[in-house]
């Protein structure tokens, strides 16, 4: 018969080898089990005096508990082995892209529209709104621009055919008649931004017969022409997010005196001259001028005690400046490969 | 408007370089759209005589030319123009010039002939951009002279645009003065040689629209030659400013407009029938204009008449039948200032922008017409000989009176401008305009110039004030403007949000013209009356929409086309509804799919979109209301989609939009490959909110019992629904449907549903009788109500 050590080593030996849970638990059967080889040797106690059982006994169980350490090592060294395998047969491609639909995305053209007004918004500017149907009086008339004025050949005005609408309705062709419906609407102190569709007949490289502007309106007691350059410069460069250099030139607006022209620094080249700014090195962004008194008395304000200013530019030119496009017609086309390109919010 | 630099210089000391000067009247707002050299650089070319030109031996096209250019010397030049003949005044490039585009002139053998030089044509000189063979140069012009120096070569046009408040400034001498008073340089006129009258004849001359033609000047000038050739200075200035010379008469009133902006026109006297009339034209009256056209003339329209018929239509375009002719001697030159009113929009009526109606309807100086007339007078005499008569006016006396000043605040320019200048400097300014000032306590006095009628309230004085100062001198002053809560609706959904709940279901934002295609748009939506455009851009734009879906539906063809084989569009904007004239603008958001229901991929089996996967897009914005419950959805829907795979949507018992197939014979005929999926909702009905009110959530648990039941088939969901809400009362929670099934194992004709009630009550743990009861009540209600058969 073996000695304990002997069996021990055994024991250790076939624990080691054993492949998997069911032969580890055999090898466990065998040695530790009721009737197992280890067990065994504690029947053998009996044929000794009982002076030597208590440190045979001892002994004995030393050598059991050796063997059942060993046993457990082994069986969750024998775990961790099989999950690993059972997780590598689970194994995913990682790579492959996610199940179900992806994003759209806002047309840039409405990207540069929320923009404007959240910082105009920002500022204290709330958004109006008006009809894309208008009356000669609100598109014209009220503006200071009398029928047969000759700034209406500067708009090609789309008519409604006659008994479709209103008397004289037409699409109006710029976003100011909203400053006179705001006007109407509310009592000065008024700041309000007015973005929306407005129609001209014209078509061709550079002109589509319907594009987007977004009108300014502030009227308070003293509003000068000293802020309205100071809003417009501030707005320039929040839209853009940089530093820009901006001029104005006077113009000509019927419903503004004085009226201006708004240049900034061209945003492709910095001012130094370009394709974009044809070498000018300014980019005309948009027309401003200070409310024309006539313009409010016709909407009955006072304008001895008010004065304003409005601006309007176009969203579509501020869109293209922002976003690299050359071609404003890209914008109606709703072609998917233009447009996927402003995935997201 | 064109003006040359070299002619404007005779009216105002120019102290700046070409590009300043258009960089600082630029800033005034007079824009100067190009500044260009009057011709393209070149050297070495000269005024020569053509001797003879004679057929290349060896070649058809060319001509051997003997040319002189005054030095003694003849040269050989080989020439391919047809005009090169004996007798004619060239330009020359002789060996050694250099031509635009650097090429340098050599002599050279042209197919086996010596040519020591080059003639020149306008184009080859940078002069035009096309030409018809060589520059043919006057008789008079001197040999050997240079033709830069000949032809005032060194001269810069400048493109200058002009507002429409500024026709005062549509001439040289309008210009001179914005130059004068941004360069503060005085204005001068040219010395002329003063007119004597040296005949007596008079045409009569009978104003009967005294309003509208306040002042009408009137002079015969017999005996004059209309033969001879117009000077080639006033060719070049003519040419610098765009127009091509005519005779030298038509030259003579054209040069005149453009140097004093006051529009004047020549009648040929043989042609009057009486007395010359200004008036008002009659009904039915019509006239042959200069370019041959015959227009009608409308009761508000000015003309110049005789005592016959009318021969000009006043302030645009004389007639045919009064006009110039070689063999004219006798003229009567007209010069009036006509009411712009009277003027304004009748060219546009008729199709026609002329120099003249341009400056009439924008207005000309009331006081400029004496002027004028000496000047085109003096003119005459000189190019075209003859005797001039006296000149007839007819002067309606308020044209004269005078203007009444305007009152410039000090206070007001400060708090309008946001800045204040110096007294001196607001006074110089306004002087520099020419404008007459007189300090007053508060400010300034103005008596702007005859000129000047577009200067009639004080903002226009300030106006000046800030152009001539410069805006730049205008510093930024940030607004102080009071906190005021803006309206913020809760009820009303973000815009924003709806947006963005489109774009995370994948769809791609559109913008459609607001018009679309009529025929088109009454095949989808044949019952509605739509807004016609009177003057569409094209057949195909000529309707404003009713829908959406016009738009959409071209936009997925369109990506069709480009080979996109999915497409999600969404739009977001107003339609134009109509009943009778009152037009009503409400706003929609609709969209389109087509193609496979999820981008293509490897986990999910390619399958085209279908119904089921938009109406969960159109659920997904309804429920941004909170109340997707109140929402129905009806199998009657619009004609244009597949009849049994629509729903008109309901909220409350109105419809608030459509959703479904498209037809298959809409598929067909417009060309789809497949059948799109549409929907379109009313923005306000479909998002609307009523502001929560939170109820209290039960503490007890809930209790799921589930039901299978058979149904006839054609009895709709909803059906279903309604009647276990009624029956199972407060208690329901919750109503899934989680199957649908019709084919084997159930009868035909029948459907079999399975859903679950998710039960609660907010005061006690229900029961299983409680439940039980509630189930059995429910099972009840359904057979009795829907037909329903319980299965096990």
């Amino acid at each position: 018969m073996d000695s304990l050590p002997a069996l021990v080593e055994r024991a250790l030996a076939e624990v080691a080898s054993s492949g998997d849970l069911a032969h580890l638990d055999e090898v466990r059967v065998r040695w530790l089990g009721k009737k197992g080889q280890l067990t065994e040797q504690l029947k053998s106690l009996g044929s000794l005096s009982a002076a030597d059982r208590p440190a045979a006994g001892q002994r004995i169980n030393e050598a059991k508990q050796q063997v059942q350490e060993a046993l457990t090592a082994r069986q969750s060294s024998l775990e961790v082995d099989a999950l690993a395998a059972q997780l590598a047969q689970g194994t995913l491609d990682v790579s492959l892209r996610g199940r179900g639909e992806q994003s759209g995305g806002l047309h840039p053209v409405t990207r540069a529209r929320l923009r404007i007004e959240r910082l105009f918004g920002d500022i204290g500017f709330t958004v109006a709104q008006g009809p894309e149907i208008e009356d000669d009086f609100h598109n014209f008339t009220a503006l200071n621009v009398p029928a047969d004025h000759p700034a209406r050949a500067m708009h090609d005005t789309f008519y409604i055919e006659p008994g479709h609408a209103g008397e004289g309705a037409l699409l109006r062709t710029h976003t100011s008649p909203v400053q006179i419906r705001a006007l109407r609407a509310g009592k000065p102190p008024l700041a309000v931004i007015a973005p929306g569709r407005v129609y001209r007949v014209d078509s061709d490289a550079t002109h589509t017969p319907m594009f987007h502007q977004v009108e300014g309106l502030m009227v308070d007691t003293d509003v000068s022409f000293a802020q309205l350059k100071s809003v417009l410069h501030g707005f320039m460069e929040a839209f853009f997010e940089r530093d820009l250099a901006m001029r104005l030139r006077p113009s000509y607006f019927p419903f503004t005196e004085p009226s201006a022209e708004v240049d900034i620094s061209c945003v492709e080249c910095g001012g130094k001259g370009c394709r974009l700014c044809k070498q000018t090195g300014w980019i005309e962004v948009l027309g401003c001028g200070m409310v024309h008194p006539q313009v409010l008395a016709s909407c009955d304000v006072d304008p001895e005690r008010y004065t304003g200013y409005a601006f309007g530019m176009g969203i579509d030119r501020l869109a293209m400046l922002r976003y690299g496009v050359n071609d404003l017609r890209l914008f109606f086309e709703n072609d998917l490969r233009f447009l996927r390109q402003f995935r997201g919010g | 408007m064109k003006v040359s630099l070299s002619w404007l210089k005779e009216w105002v000391e120019v102290t700046l370089a070409p590009q300043a000067l258009a960089s600082r009247l630029t800033l005034a707002g007079f824009e100067v759209e190009s500044c260009e050299p009057a011709a393209a650089d070149f050297s070495g070319v000269v005024v020569a005589a053509l001797l003879e030109a004679v057929p290349h031996p060896q070649a058809d096209k060319l001509r051997v030319c003997r040319v002189d250019v005054g030095d003694g010397q003849i040269l050989q030049i080989v020439c391919g123009a047809a005009n090169a003949r004996a007798g004619l005044k060239v330009a020359l490039a002789q060996v050694g010039a250099s031509l635009p585009g650097g090429m340098v002139i050599k002599a050279a053998a042209l197919r086996g002939v010596e040519s020591q030089g080059m003639l020149c044509s306008a184009r080859e000189l940078g002069m035009a951009q096309t030409s018809d063979g060589i520059l043919e140069l006057p008789a008079d012009a001197p040999l050997g002279v240079d033709l830069r120096t000949y032809l005032d070569l060194n001269d810069t046009i400048i493109d200058v645009s002009i507002y429409p408040n500024r026709g005062d400034a549509m001439s040289v001498q309008g210009l001179s003065r914005e130059v004068s008073a941004l360069l503060r340089q005085p204005s001068r006129r040219p010395a002329w040689q003063p007119v004597s009258t040296t005949s007596a004849v008079t045409h009569g001359l009978k104003v009967l629209a005294p309003k509208a033609a306040p002042r009408v000047l009137t002079r015969v000038v017999e005996g004059i030659d209309n033969t001879r050739a117009t000077p080639v200075w006033m060719q070049e200035r003519l040419r610098r400013s765009g127009l091509r010379s005519i005779s030298p008469v038509v030259d003579i009133t054209n040069y005149v407009m453009l140097e004093l902006g006051q529009p004047l026109h020549a009648y040929d006297l043989r042609q009057l029938d009486g007395a010359m009339q200004v008036r008002m034209a009659h009904t039915g009256e019509s006239l042959q204009l200069l370019d041959g056209r015959q227009i009608a003339l409308a009761s508000d329209e000015l003309v110049i008449a005789d005592s016959s018929k009318a021969i000009g239509l006043a302030g645009v375009m004389g007639g045919m039948g009064s006009s110039m002719t070689t063999d004219t001697s006798t003229v009567l030159l007209e010069v009036a200032y006509f009411a712009p009113s009277a003027i304004a929009g009748r060219a546009r009526r008729h199709g026609l922008q002329t120099d003249a109606s341009q400056r009439f309807e924008r207005g000309v100086d009331p006081q400029g017409q004496l002027l004028a007339m000496e000047r085109a007078t003096q003119l005459l005499i000189v190019l075209c000989g003859g005797a001039a008569g006296p000149i007839t006016a007819a002067v309606d006396e308020g044209v004269d009176a005078p203007r009444a000043s305007l009152v410039l605040r000090r206070s007001q320019l400060t708090r309008l401008l946001g800045v204040s200048f110096a007294d001196d400097e607001v006074a110089q300014a306004l002087q520099a305009l020419q404008m007459g000032v007189e300090s007053l306590p508060e400010g300034w006095r103005v008596a702007p110039p005859s000129w000047r009628f577009d200067l009639a309230i004080e903002p226009d004085l300030i106006e000046e004030v800030a152009r001539v100062i410069g805006l730049d001198r205008i510093t930024e002053v940030p607004a102080r403007f009071p906190q005021r809560f803006g309206k913020r609706p809760e009820s009303l959904v973000d815009e924003r949000v709806v947006l963005d709940t489109l774009v995370v279901r994948g769809y791609q934002e559109a913008i459609n013209y607001a018009f679309c295609d009529p025929v088109i748009q009454q095949r989808l939506l044949p019952e509605l009356q739509s807004v016609k455009l009177a003057n569409p851009i094209a057949a195909n734009l000529g309707v404003m929409r009713l829908s959406l879906w016009p738009g959409l539906l071209q936009a997925a063809l369109d990506n069709q086309r480009r080979q996109q084989d999915r497409v999600r569009l969404f739009e977001l904007g107003s339609v134009f509804l109509r009943e009778g004239t009152v037009v009503s603008e409400p706003r929609r958001v609709a969209g389109i799919a087509l193609g496979l229901r999820v981008p293509e991929q490897w986990a999910d089996k390619a399958e085209d979109v279908g119904f089921h996967d938009v109406k969960a897009d159109l659920e997904a914005l309804i429920s941004l209301s909170n109340a997707s419950q109140d929402f129905v959805f009806d199998s009657k829907s619009l004609a244009c989609l597949h009849p049994g795979r629509s729903a008109a949507v309901y909220r409350d018992g109105v419809c608030i939009g459509h959703l479904g197939e498209l037809h298959p014979e809409l598929v067909k005929q417009m060309g789809f490959v497949g059948a799109p999926v549409l929907f379109e909702l009313d923005l306000i009905a479909a998002t609307r909110q009523t502001v929560v009110r939170a109820a209290q959530v039960s503490r007890f648990p809930q209790v799921r019992r589930d039901l299978s039941v058979t149904l006839p088939r054609e009895t709709p969901l909803s059906a279903l629904q309604t009647r276990v809400r009624v029956a199972a009362g407060t208690l329901l929670r919750e109503l899934r449907c989680f199957d649908v099934y019709q084919g084997q194992g159930i009868e035909s004709g029948r459907k079999s549903i399975a859903f679950g009630l998710i039960l609660q009550d907010n005061d006690k743990t229900l029961t299983d009788e409680d439940a039980d009861r509630l189930v059995a009540a429910v099972a009840d209600d359904l057979r009795l109500n829907l037909d329903a058969r319980l299965r096990e």
